[in-house]
């Protein structure tokens, strides 16, 4: 601690964790820091962080970080084995250094895992809270289509859309947002349910805002915390259904280094040249159990009802 | 999942059979605008969406004249709430139209290749379930232990592995390397076509006949791809199991038994268990209708004929006929394992009404 003697001056810390916030953003401030010191106390959900955050740099990196070009053929050097110099995982059929291709598969990886974070729970949540909010024939009808894609087999439906579509990396994170959305949707519209009849609603009502303000300014804020932690624990998820549409070639299209994709190119050599298939595999291995410790972690922190 | 219906008429009660009949009835109608809603969804994929519906069943090679009968046939030149209602119709016969790559009825070929995957994901479950359940049971009861850490893991790496990698690497190192199990298909190819086909489930109808060599080459086969299904399952049924115990061995009614002296092994397995069964049935048959999906990745892996193999194959060739159909039966056997579990649950639990 900083606090040497003459000045009354607070260190970071105290300001952080004071019991008197000064103003909303010292609050705020204040909230999210004593969260962090919960959630630092979790070493698996801090393992988790360590993996994301190092697929992030990866992401960013990976043109500084890969030793060769993701796409360059060699065939003189097709399926070289682990630990040739230079290519430290070896070399796939066409003679791509693996390694190369996997640093650059996050950056494939965490496009999709964005954009479906970024598609599926804006659906969800608009579709959540104006049912909550709306009440009668609109609740009902909206969660009777909820209710219809929920009861749908994900993978299925995914392949059965990208079939209709075509092939491609935009039209898998489609296809997987529009399995993805409906439990957002619930959750959205529970939080909804228990907010909307809440004292502050009503005083917000009697100033004269209208439904789409309140929504928007006063109930999705209280729905993202429940939302956030759903998503992580979906991330996992999603990685994994990107990773089978990929593998089944209706994901990122060749030469992309997709994960999915490697494995079933590798999937051939499997029992002479096993390395080719085995090391995506464990790259997505890795990121999505990064995603469901991360996870828990969150729902630790952010949802004090949920089970220790 | 669907909210439950106010049973309770105006002011006073009714009797109970009307309120059961009224359950009823509101299930069935749920059953049905989800039925519709599915059907509906894909009606939109595969009809309305594709550019070209015609192209996509009869392929870009055909004449004029083909192209213009198709499209005519297909009603494409009707209303769209026209269309949905004769593809309703033709839904609701079976009539799924005729697959490009097998040129055989697509519910025909279904009907040859579902009983493959029901095999697949009836074995996964049951390994599911005769793993999972004790595991939760044993990580709820002793909380904290190293075997509740043990738990832990096996459904964390469960939830976080790619099912068709862990496929290929069972396949390397059990059939590749050890040499323990039987390699893809279903039997050898010296077995293949040695029993009468009863039921299209191999292991049943080698049991059937009597022809326990064909068993056993079968169970080699199958053996591998349901164990990794099964431990998919297992993942999910022993983290339930393990929740819905904890949830009873805190409740009051515990701390009583074991006032009374009763033995541990009674409070937990009749008391505790026996109060988690219609909760347990349901997580049963949720994971039983995912694993009927999840079986279209390992099917691949495996060169196991099933319904997630025809689909894919279809996929891969622009068979649009045989990719609805395959997508509308495993929709349908979901929705319906769905609602079962659902039902189910309502029915049995007292709590739930």
């Amino acid at each position: 601690m900083s606090v040497t003697g003459e000045t009354p001056q607070m260190s970071w810390r105290d300001w952080l964790l004071t019991d008197t916030p000064a103003s909303r953003r010292h609050a705020r401030a204040a909230s999210f820091y004593k969260g962090w010191l919960r959630f630092r106390t979790n070493s698996l959900a801090m393992v988790g962080l360590g993996i994301l955050v190092l697929l992030l740099l990866i992401a960013a990196f990976a043109p500084w970080l890969a030793p060769h070009d993701p796409i360059a053929q060699d065939l003189g050097k097709r399926l070289l084995p682990l630990g040739t110099p230079g290519h430290l995982l070896g070399t796939d059929s066409l003679g791509r250094d693996i390694l190369s291709r996997l640093i650059f598969g996050a950056r494939v990886t965490l496009y999709i895992v964005v954009l479906v974070a970024l598609v599926a729970p804006i659906v969800g949540l608009l579709m959540g809270t104006i049912a909550g909010y709306a009440g009668g024939w609109t609740d009902t009808v909206l969660m009777r289509i909820t209710d219809i894609f929920l009861a749908f087999p994900r993978l299925v439906l995914a392949l059965a859309f990208v079939a209709a579509l075509g092939a491609g990396i935009e039209n898998a994170v489609l296809a997987i947002s529009l399995t993805a959305w409906p439990p957002y949707a619930r959750i959205a519209r529970a939080e909804t349910l228990t907010i909307r009849n809440s004292d502050y609603i009503s005083a917000v009502r009697l100033q004269g805002a209208r439904p789409m303000r309140i929504i928007t300014r006063h109930i999705w804020p209280l729905c993202i915390s429940s939302l956030i932690v759903r998503v992580t624990l979906d991330m996992a998820g999603i990685i994994l259904a990107a990773a089978g549409l990929g593998f089944l070639g209706l994901g990122a299209q060749p030469p992309m280094p997709e994960w999915g994709a490697m494995i079933s190119d590798g999937r051939r050599f499997i029992l002479d040249h096993w390395w080719v298939a085995t090391m995506p595999g464990l790259a997505i291995f890795v990121v999505s159990l990064g995603f469901n410790l991360l996870g828990d972690g969150l729902r630790d922190v952010l949802d004090p009802k949920a089970e220790k | 999942m669907t909210s439950v219906p106010d049973t309770k008429g105006p002011g006073r009660q009714t009797p109970a059979l009307v309120a059961f009949l009224k359950k009823m009835a509101f299930s069935l109608g749920s059953i049905l605008v989800t039925m519709l809603g599915l059907l509906f969804v894909t009606f939109v994929i595969g009809r309305v969406m594709p550019l070209d519906p015609v192209l996509a069943v009869i392929g870009e090679q055909a004449s004029k004249a083909t192209y213009d009968a198709t499209y005519h046939a297909m009603g494409l030149d009707k209303p769209i709430l026209v269309q949905f209602l004769y593809y309703l119709n033709d839904v609701i016969h079976g009539n799924f139209g005729v697959s490009t790559l097998t040129s055989h009825p697509v519910i025909d070929d279904i009907r040859r290749v579902f009983p493959a995957t029901l095999e697949l994901a009836t074995l996964g479950t049951i390994i599911g379930i005769v793993v999972g359940v004790p595991l939760g049971v044993l990580a709820a009861v002793k909380r904290g232990s190293w075997i509740d850490q043990l738990a832990r893991v096996v459904a964390l790496v469960g939830y976080s592995m790619p099912i068709f990698w862990l496929g290929l690497v069972g396949l390397l190192v059990f059939y590749g390397i050890l040499g323990w199990v039987g390699g893809p298909g279903r039997v050898s190819v010296f077995y293949d076509g040695m029993v009468p086909n009863v039921t299209g489930m191999i292991l049943i109808d080698a049991s059937l006949a009597g022809d326990w060599d064909v068993f056993w080459d079968a169970m080699s086969h199958i053996i591998l791809p349901a164990s990794i299904l099964g431990y998919y399952s297992l993942a999910y049924i022993s983290r339930m199991t393990r929740s819905f115990m904890l949830e009873q061995l805190s409740a009051e009614y515990i701390t009583t038994a074991r006032v009374k002296g009763m033995s541990e092994r009674a409070v937990i397995w009749r008391h505790a268990f026996g109060n988690i069964g219609v909760q347990l049935i349901t997580v049963i048959a949720l994971s039983y209708a995912n694993l009927l999906e999840g079986s279209v990745l390992t099917e691949i892996i495996f060169s196991w004929p099933g319904i997630g193999q025809y689909i894919t194959n279809a996929l891969l060739s622009a068979d649009m006929n045989a990719v609805m159909g395959g997508t509308i039966v495993v929709g349908l056997v979901f929705v319906l394992l769905n609602v079962f579990s659902d039902l189910l649950y309502r029915f049995l639990d007292p709590r739930a009404s």
